[in-house]
Parts: C-alpha cells; sequence; structure tokens
C-alpha cells in the first residue's frame, strides 16, 4: 500500500516534466509554424506586424553567459583552489559556508544592487578604465550608458561563482592525498603540484561546474533584465544595451496582445528550457564521473 | 641558471597561491558588501509605516508595503501545501522502495526539475492555472512555487531517510509491525529533524523567486481578495519599485530588500547550522 502510494508521488515528478514539455510545446505552436527554423536567425521583433525572430536574444543570452563566465571562472577556480588545497578545514568550512550564503540571496536583490550599484560603477570606472587600456578593440567602442552586456556580464559572474567555488571545491577535496604527495617528493612547488596534478585530476569535475554555472547564467532572469537595457539588438560593443531570451520573456509576457507575441515568447521559454536541460545533464554526468572515477573519463 | 629558474618557481608559487586567498576573501566579501549595502540603505527608510501601510497612490510618497509582506506568507503557505507533500512521499519511494533504473529516472528527472529556469516555470503554471481562467491568481502563484519547492524537497528527503540505520527498520519488522508503519512510525520520525530542516530550506529558496511570479501571482495595490486574485509579493514589488522613476519607491525597493533578504538569510543560516549538525554537508 505504502509502496504504490509513495511510486504515485514519485511518477508525479516524471509527469510534472513531461507536461512541462508538453505545454512548452503546445502553446509555442503558432510561432513554430508561422516561422519554422527562420525563428532563430531572424533579427525583427516586431509586435505590431507579428513578425518575430530570436536571434538577438538568443545574442544576448550568449554574449552576457560568456562575460560571466571569463569573470567567473578564473576567480572561482582560484578561491576554490585556495579553499581546498590551503586553507585549515575550519577556515575552509566557514569560508565554504559564508559561500552557499551568497548563493541564496535572491536574484531581484542582486538586480538591485545592480541597478544602484554596478551601473554606476561601470558608467564612470569600469567603463573608461576598460576604454583607456582596450578602447582599441572593437567590443569596448560605442557610447557607455553603463546598462548593457557588460554590466549583466558583471551580475551574472557574481551569482555563479558561488556555484563554481563550492562544485569545485568538493571536487578538489575528492583527489587522492598521494597524488599531491607524489608530485611534492619530486621537488614540485605547492602551486605546481595544485595546478600540474590535483586541478588536471579533478578537470571533469569542474567543467561540471562550470556547466552548472553555465546553465545558471542562461536561464537567470530578474538580475539580467534590471540591467541590460532591454534592447533587441545586436552590437558588436559590450557597452551597447542588449536583450536576453529570459528578460524578453520577464518584460514582455504580461503585455503579449497577439496569439502570435505569446506563442514566439512561449518558444523562446522552451528554447531555454532545452539549453539548460542539456546543460545540466551533462554537468551531472561529468561531477559524478569525477567524484567516482578520478576524472579519467576522456 | 638553474639557479634563477628555482628563484622564478618559488616567486611564481607565492605569487599565486596568495592569488587564490585573495580570490577567496574577495568573493567572500562581497556577501558582506551586499549585507552592509542592504543595511544602510533599507535601515533608514524601514519604518513603522513601511510595515503596516497599503501602497500610495502612484505620486504621493510614504505609505508601504503590507499587503505585499502578507501576501509573500500566502504564497509561500500555498507553495507548502501544494508542493511538500509532493516531494515528502517522493523521497520515501526514492529511499525507502524503488528499483534501480526506475529510481535512477526518478533521480535524474528531479535534478533536471530543480536546473529549470525559473522564468520557465513560470510559463509552465502560466498555461496549467492563468490560461484556462484567463485572470492572474495568488492560486497560480502558488502553483508556480510548488513546483520549484518540489525537487529541493524530495533529495533532501531521500538523504535524510537514508542515513537512518537499517537495524531501526528490522526492530520494527521483527516486532510485526508492516512496511507502512514501520516507516511512519519508526523511520520518519527518526529523520523528522532534518526532513524539516530541507523543507524550510526549499521554503526560503522560493521566497525570493520573481520571475515565476510576474505572470502568475502578477501584484496588486490593495489587498488581495482571494486566492483567485492577482496578489502582492515583496520579491515583484522590489522588482517594480526599483526600475519605476520615483525615488520615493526606490527608497521603499531597498526597505522591502532589507526585508526579504533578512529573512533569506536567517532562514539559511539557522537551517544550514541544523543541517552541518547533523552531519549533512549539503542539499543545494
Amino acid at each position: 500500500m505504502a509502496h504504490v502510494i509513495t511510486l504515485v508521488f514519485a511518477a508525479g515528478i516524471l509527469l510534472i516534466t513531461s507536461l512541462l514539455v508538453y505545454e512548452l510545446w503546445v502553446n509555442s505552436h503558432l510561432s513554430r509554424a508561422k516561422f519554422g527554423w527562420g525563428f532563430f536567425w531572424t533579427q525583427t521583433w516586431d509586435p505590431i506586424f507579428d513578425h518575430f525572430g530570436a536571434l538577438p536574444f538568443i545574442y544576448g543570452t550568449v554574449v552576457t553567459s560568456i562575460v560571466s563566465l571569463l569573470i567567473a571562472v578564473p576567480l572561482g577556480l582560484a578561491a576554490a583552489i585556495f579553499l581546498a588545497e590551503l586553507a585549515p578545514r575550519q577556515l575552509s568550512d566557514g569560508v565554504a559556508f559564508l559561500i552557499d550564503l551568497l548563493a541564496a540571496v535572491p536574484s531581484v536583490i542582486y538586480g538591485l544592487l545592480g541597478i544602484f550599484v554596478v551601473v554606476p560603477l561601470v558608467r564612470t570606472v569600469i567603463g573608461p578604465a576598460l576604454k583607456m587600456v582596450l578602447g582599441g578593440l572593437p567590443i569596448f567602442k560605442g557610447p557607455n550608458y553603463g546598462v548593457g552586456f557588460l554590466t549583466a556580464g558583471i551580475v551574472l559572474a557574481i551569482m555563479v561563482v558561488p556555484f563554481i567555488i563550492s562544485v569545485s571545491r568538493e571536487v578538489l577535496l575528492t583527489v587522492p592525498r598521494d597524488q599531491r604527495e607524489a608530485a611534492l617528493a619530486l621537488g614540485a612547488t605547492r602551486w605546481e603540484s595544485t595546478w600540474r596534478v590535483v586541478v588536471p585530476w579533478a578537470r571533469t569535475g569542474i567543467m561540471g561546474s562550470i556547466f552548472l554555472a553555465l546553465a545558471r547564467a542562461l536561464g537567470e532572469t530578474m538580475a539580467v533584465t534590471m540591467v541590460i537595457g532591454n534592447n533587441p539588438k545586436i552590437s558588436a560593443s559590450l557597452f551597447a544595451p542588449g536583450y536576453t531570451i529570459a528578460a524578453v520573456i520577464a518584460n514582455e509576457f504580461t503585455e503579449a496582445t497577439g496569439d502570435v507575441y505569446l506563442s514566439a515568447l512561449i518558444e523562446l521559454g522552451l528554447v531555454l528550457f532545452l539549453l539548460t536541460f542539456i546543460l545540466n545533464g551533462l554537468a551531472r554526468l561529468l561531477i559524478v564521473a569525477t567524484e567516482r572515477g578520478g576524472g579519467h573519463l576522456t | 641558471m638553474s639557479q634563477a629558474r628555482l628563484i622564478w618557481r618559488r616567486v611564481l608559487n607565492a605569487l599565486m597561491l596568495t592569488l587564490t586567498g585573495v580570490a577567496a576573501f574577495g568573493v567572500v566579501s562581497i556577501l558582506f558588501l551586499i549585507l552592509g549595502y542592504l543595511i544602510w540603505n533599507g535601515g533608514r527608510s524601514l519604518n513603522w509605516d513601511f510595515l503596516t501601510h497599503l501602497p500610495k497612490p502612484v505620486g504621493e510618497s510614504g505609505g508601504g508595503m503590507a499587503n505585499a509582506i502578507v501576501g509573500s506568507l500566502k504564497l509561500l503557505f500555498l507553495a507548502a501545501v501544494l508542493g511538500l507533500p509532493v516531494g515528502l512521499l517522493a523521497g520515501v519511494y526514492l529511499a525507502e522502495f524503488g528499483g534501480k533504473v526506475f529510481t535512477f529516472v526518478i533521480r535524474y528527472t528531479t535534478d533536471l526539475l530543480n536546473g529549470v529556469p525559473s522564468i520557465v516555470i513560470g510559463i509552465f503554471a502560466y498555461s496549467l492555472a492563468v490560461l484556462p481562467v484567463k485572470h492572474f491568481s495568488a492560486f497560480a502563484g502558488g502553483v508556480a512555487l510548488g513546483i520549484m519547492v518540489i525537487p529541493i524537497t524530495v533529495r533532501s528527503t531521500e538523504e535524510f531517510l537514508r542515513a537512518v540505520p537499517g537495524t531501526l527498520r528490522e526492530g520494527a519488522m521483527a516486532l510485526g509491525a508492516s512496511q507502512w508503519r514501520t516507516i511512519a512510525t519508526v523511520v520518519l520520525p527518526a529523520a523528522s529533524g532534518g526532513i524539516i530542516t530541507g523543507m524550510l530550506l526549499s521554503l526560503a529558496r522560493v521566497a525570493g523567486e520573481t520571475a515565476p511570479l510576474l505572470f502568475t501571482a502578477f501584484s496588486n495595490r490593495y489587498w488581495s481578495q482571494g486566492w483567485a486574485q492577482p496578489i502582492a509579493s515583496l520579491p515583484v514589488m522590489i522588482y517594480t519599485y526599483a526600475i519605476a522613476p520615483y525615488d520615493d519607491w526606490h527608497r521603499q525597493a531597498w526597505a522591502a530588500g532589507l526585508i526579504l533578504l533578512g529573512l533569506v538569510l536567517l532562514a539559511n543560516v539557522g537551517c544550514r547550522l541544523v543541517l552541518s549538525r547533523k552531519g549533512m554537508t549539503r542539499s543545494v
């Protein structure tokens, strides 16, 4: 009896997940029928003439995610190395606890600080500094409004870095002790043993943590919506305002008047779902593989 | 030559190790910056009116967010009622029954459901609970948050049940108790502390969710008239007030942010301390 009841609820999770896919698929029917695959490489987003293309949003999502990973991966990996290799266990656990708290901060709070702290900072300090040093590059050209791809990337980096740190730290802690000792015995410095032996050993799991962070960054909505400038345009400059998939859904869903309009937004939701679905699946496999077998998946 | 190389290796060693420490403390300091900034800005704007009054009409300053505070609590209540039982029972199934393949499938699906962006959960709840009746409602918001509560509850319940020693189960069975009785009167009570903590943690996580509420619970500048009507919540209010062009609204957004962050962090600190005392490291 108990078996059957609990089985029903466990199966309920399968049901909910399949229903989720089904609803996204069915409700995006109009848009899929009208635009076909062209949806993915059309740049127009025109609610008045019911013509919709996803390219500016896909571009914005990819660019902000790349910027965030460029900041978060070195920072997170370095912090994880410190916590796993150098810090005494108690300090490491304490810091890891604080980092878990950082991961618990609601995204709308990051958005609030994004608007009132990061945007002015990019406008007055970070932007001008980048222009001065690397102003020749096309990605740093054009006017700097404070809102845009770069600001969204910075806020996202802060939001995903806790995931990279806590997963990488745990993976690094599973690396056997004799690996380190062997490297040190051969005369390697502490850094050499870490960088050439411990990190390569754990690389599959670290990749997993990066995928997990990427999946978070792609799906993150509120904080990005509040700082990206909400402009469906593809620009080479990181200072330019843009748009992401999640942000356009958050902004326009309640205002979508036509059926095709709503259906196009739901199709964007479907795209986002599939992207994070694949990334999360890969991430789990990589992390499990490292923790079991010492990272020799390749 | 080799002397120079040795010095270089030592310098590199010291430099890189220092940098890793700087990175770790840099990230941790962000938490304190966030807290400090919210306390500084929010603390100045927090007053009794804010907690007990309704929002004033646009353009008038003053007023508060009493309806949003109550609204958030109501939405959390709905999420708990809809999501926690499913998560609990599914967790019991995974820990106590279940074959190999099916258990793996459920566990994997749970992880994937946990990773679905909250905005997509919002679309899902919209098509389930808003489209059929053609209006936003507190109930729809509860559905969205309830779905998000499930995966976290499943995993923490399973983990705590697995930690209960098998001898306890065998003891109850040896006394003639059925499997159902064993689970309900012996195994679950033994793990109850951890399970309840895990549930609280999952509620703390959805308490700050904004995206899935935007087009399910929507928002409301007055007291909500029942479960079938739109309802205000703290996260959505923070969002609307932060992007509005009024200074007084920004002030209130900071105050609401301070309340929200304070509650979420408090719940997290409390739960995680209990969990680490029970020897469970994480349930993220």
